[in-house]
């Protein structure tokens, strides 16, 4: 081959070397960034997505820490075997302000993008306490740890801060008064009884919009989640941001034309 | 490096004509077919990305010549997977549960997809064959806390119990007798024992059945004559004349439900399951050895 006689010349030529490389590396970049510049064309126009609330958000950290991604994927595939399994199939905008997304590509467990409501909170305390106690030939570990550590909250206004950052001012600058009132939304949230009223029409009015009906309300886990409400704990942040997993989006009421948007 | 390949004297084979120190290279080429291989393989991928969904272009991305679209082709198959149901699902949807029960053969087809949805749904809290787990009751007996009518049990899945998802679920709240001081540790400690005794089939006259008549009768039966014995379908309590219990049976647990009362939640399945699968689960689950 003629390569293998010119390249010698490579070889002993730093300067070609180099250009090489340079070349070699800007290709590989370029099939990785330039899908990027039309990504937003990907990305369906359906109401319902928010951002996670501070508690949410605190709750998927330890589902990263813990990772849990390791054996559960979080997307449906567009296969008729997966939707009559688990509902409907992802959309990108559903995990628009995943970051990172959780989709994940190994399923020692089941699929959990639309876990949200399929189980009470008290069934996801146990389960994941022990796994075995509520299903007997479960494999999965046991998180028994988490019902006992209090949750640490205080850094959680930086926390979003970050991921508004990182998309580009698009989720929690929009959404009114959240970065400001973290600490206090994410103890309304796990606390009993408490006032959710500002911290559910601050994220409603960013899903549905604020001209949204009165009952146009987004769903999220409220009150005391892990059977203990004198502490915040680290269970209680995962049952939240597990328990609104797949429940933003009310495929009921995507009308069929802009269903056929999605299937250019 | 020497410029030239060389025959090595040892294996007898070329060398590549590259030589570090004295140590060269043996010239070893891939085989034939599998350089074509790789070749054709290159070509393939290049028509693939003509023929399918590939290539960004500025306001999004080149739809492939054959206009294959992942969502379409699952609608596709969808609709191919409803047509092949679609005699026994019309079926289903024109008809009640009760005449569903009463059609064979449409019974026997909703028992197999009503056995597939419960595994998925329903198992992890109540177990394969609906036998029960602690706090989770057992739909295999004939002891229910709803109902278990066909109709009772529709609208148990449909709606789900206690859960803050559904406006139409089913709930109810038995007081916390201990924690509110509505009633003494002594007190308690008699109720307790008039239940257990009574799910050990003895109903004792005394302090203890005369605290259930006035606090407890309301909510759990219906019947004077057997305070405890019925259960009180429309308020979910539970019949207590019996050693079935969500809770654990002992005195201790008794007392322990009485103090501060733990109350089970079912999520509500008409958003997540069509009302043809809510249908065909309640056929199964009333089949399972205790329906009304
Ligand atoms: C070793 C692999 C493994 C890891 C790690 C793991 N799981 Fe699982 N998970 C499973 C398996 C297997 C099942 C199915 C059996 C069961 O329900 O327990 C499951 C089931 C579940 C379910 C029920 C899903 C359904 O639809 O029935 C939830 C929720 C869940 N896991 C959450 C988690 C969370 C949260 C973590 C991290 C804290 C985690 N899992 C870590 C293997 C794993
Ligand atoms: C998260 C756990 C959970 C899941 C999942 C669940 N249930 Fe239940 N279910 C319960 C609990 C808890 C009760 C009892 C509530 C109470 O204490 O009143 C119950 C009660 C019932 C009852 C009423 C029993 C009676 O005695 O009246 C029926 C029927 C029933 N479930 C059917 C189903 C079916 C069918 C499914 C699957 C589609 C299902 N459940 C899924 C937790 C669950
Ligand atoms: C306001 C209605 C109400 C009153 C009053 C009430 N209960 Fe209950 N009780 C319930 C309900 C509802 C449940 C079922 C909880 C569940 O299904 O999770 C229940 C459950 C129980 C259980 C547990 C049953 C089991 O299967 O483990 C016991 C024991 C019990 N009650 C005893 C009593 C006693 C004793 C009193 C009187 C001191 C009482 N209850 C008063 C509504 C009531």
């Amino acid at each position: 081959m003629s390569l293998i006689k010119h390249h010698k010349l490579i070889e002993t030529n730093v300067f070609l070397l180099v250009l090489g490389i340079f070349v070699t590396v800007i290709i590989g970049g370029l099939v990785e960034i330039v899908p990027l510049f039309s990504i937003k064309s990907t990305i369906e126009n359906v109401q319902g997505v928010r951002p996670y609330t501070p508690l949410e958000v605190a709750g998927r950290d330890i589902y990263v820490r813990e990772g849990c991604y390791n054996c559960h994927s979080q997307m449906v595939r567009p296969f008729r075997d997966e939707i009559e399994r688990y509902g409907h199939y992802s959309l990108a905008a559903e995990s628009k302000f995943d970051h990172p997304f959780q989709w994940g590509s190994k399923r020692t467990g089941p699929d959990l993008a639309r876990v949200g409501g399929k189980y009470s909170n008290e069934w996801h305390v146990r389960h994941l306490i022990n796994p075995r106690a509520v299903v007997p030939e479960s494999i999965m570990p046991g998180y028994p740890h988490l019902a006992q550590r209090p949750l640490a909250y205080d850094t959680i206004d930086a926390n979003m801060r970050t991921l508004d950052l990182v998309d580009r001012f698009e989720t929690y600058s929009q959404v009114d008064g959240a970065i400001e009132n973290a600490v206090a939304d994410l103890e309304a949230q796990a606390t009993p009884d408490a006032d959710t009223s500002a911290l559910v029409a601050r994220y409603s009015d960013f899903a549905f919009g604020p001209d949204r009906a009165e009952d146009q309300v987004t769903n999220m886990a409220l009150g005391d989640l892990d059977g203990n409400p004198d502490v915040i704990t680290e269970m209680d942040a995962l049952v939240a941001y597990l328990q609104v997993l797949g429940t933003m989006v009310d495929f009921t009421a995507v009308d069929q034309t802009r269903k056929a948007e999605w299937i250019r | 490096m020497a410029e030239h390949p060389e025959r090595d004297e040892i294996t007898g084979r070329y060398t590549t004509g590259h030589e570090w120190d004295g140590i060269s290279e043996l010239n070893t080429p891939l085989p034939k077919w599998w350089v074509w291989v790789f070749y054709i393989s290159i070509g393939w991928s290049v028509l693939y990305t003509i023929a399918y969904p590939s290539w960004p272009v500025m306001s999004g991305f080149f739809g492939g010549a054959t206009g294959w679209h992942a969502r379409a082709s699952l609608e596709d198959s969808l609709a191919e997977a409803r047509e092949a149901r679609s005699e026994w699902v019309t079926q289903i949807a024109a008809r009640d549960v009760p005449a569903i029960l009463e059609d064979n053969t449409l019974r026997s087809y909703a028992m197999r997809g009503g056995e597939v949805l419960f595994k998925e749904n329903c198992a992890p809290c109540h177990q394969t064959g609906g036998a029960g787990a602690y706090g989770y009751p057992t739909l295999a007996d004939d002891e229910w806390i709803w109902g278990g009518t066909p109709e009772a049990i529709v609208t148990t899945i449909q709606h789900g119990i206690r859960n803050d998802t559904d406006p139409d679920a089913r709930s109810s709240e038995m007081y916390a007798f201990g924690e509110w001081e509505l009633l003494t540790e002594e007190e308690i400690d008699q109720v307790a024992q008039y239940v257990y005794d009574l799910s050990h089939g003895e109903m004792n006259a005394g302090p203890g059945q005369d605290i259930f008549v006035a606090q407890c009768a309301a909510c759990h039966s219906p019947d004077a004559q057997s305070p405890g014995g019925e259960g009180n379908k429309d308020l979910g309590g539970p019949p207590l004349n019996n050693r079935i219990f969500l809770y654990g049976g002992t005195k201790k647990d008794i007392a322990a439900q009485v103090y501060k009362p733990q109350l089970g939640v079912m999520p509500s399945w008409s958003g997540r399951l069509s009302d043809e699968d809510i249908k065909q689960l309640a056929v199964y689950v009333h089949s399972l050895g205790g329906g009304q």
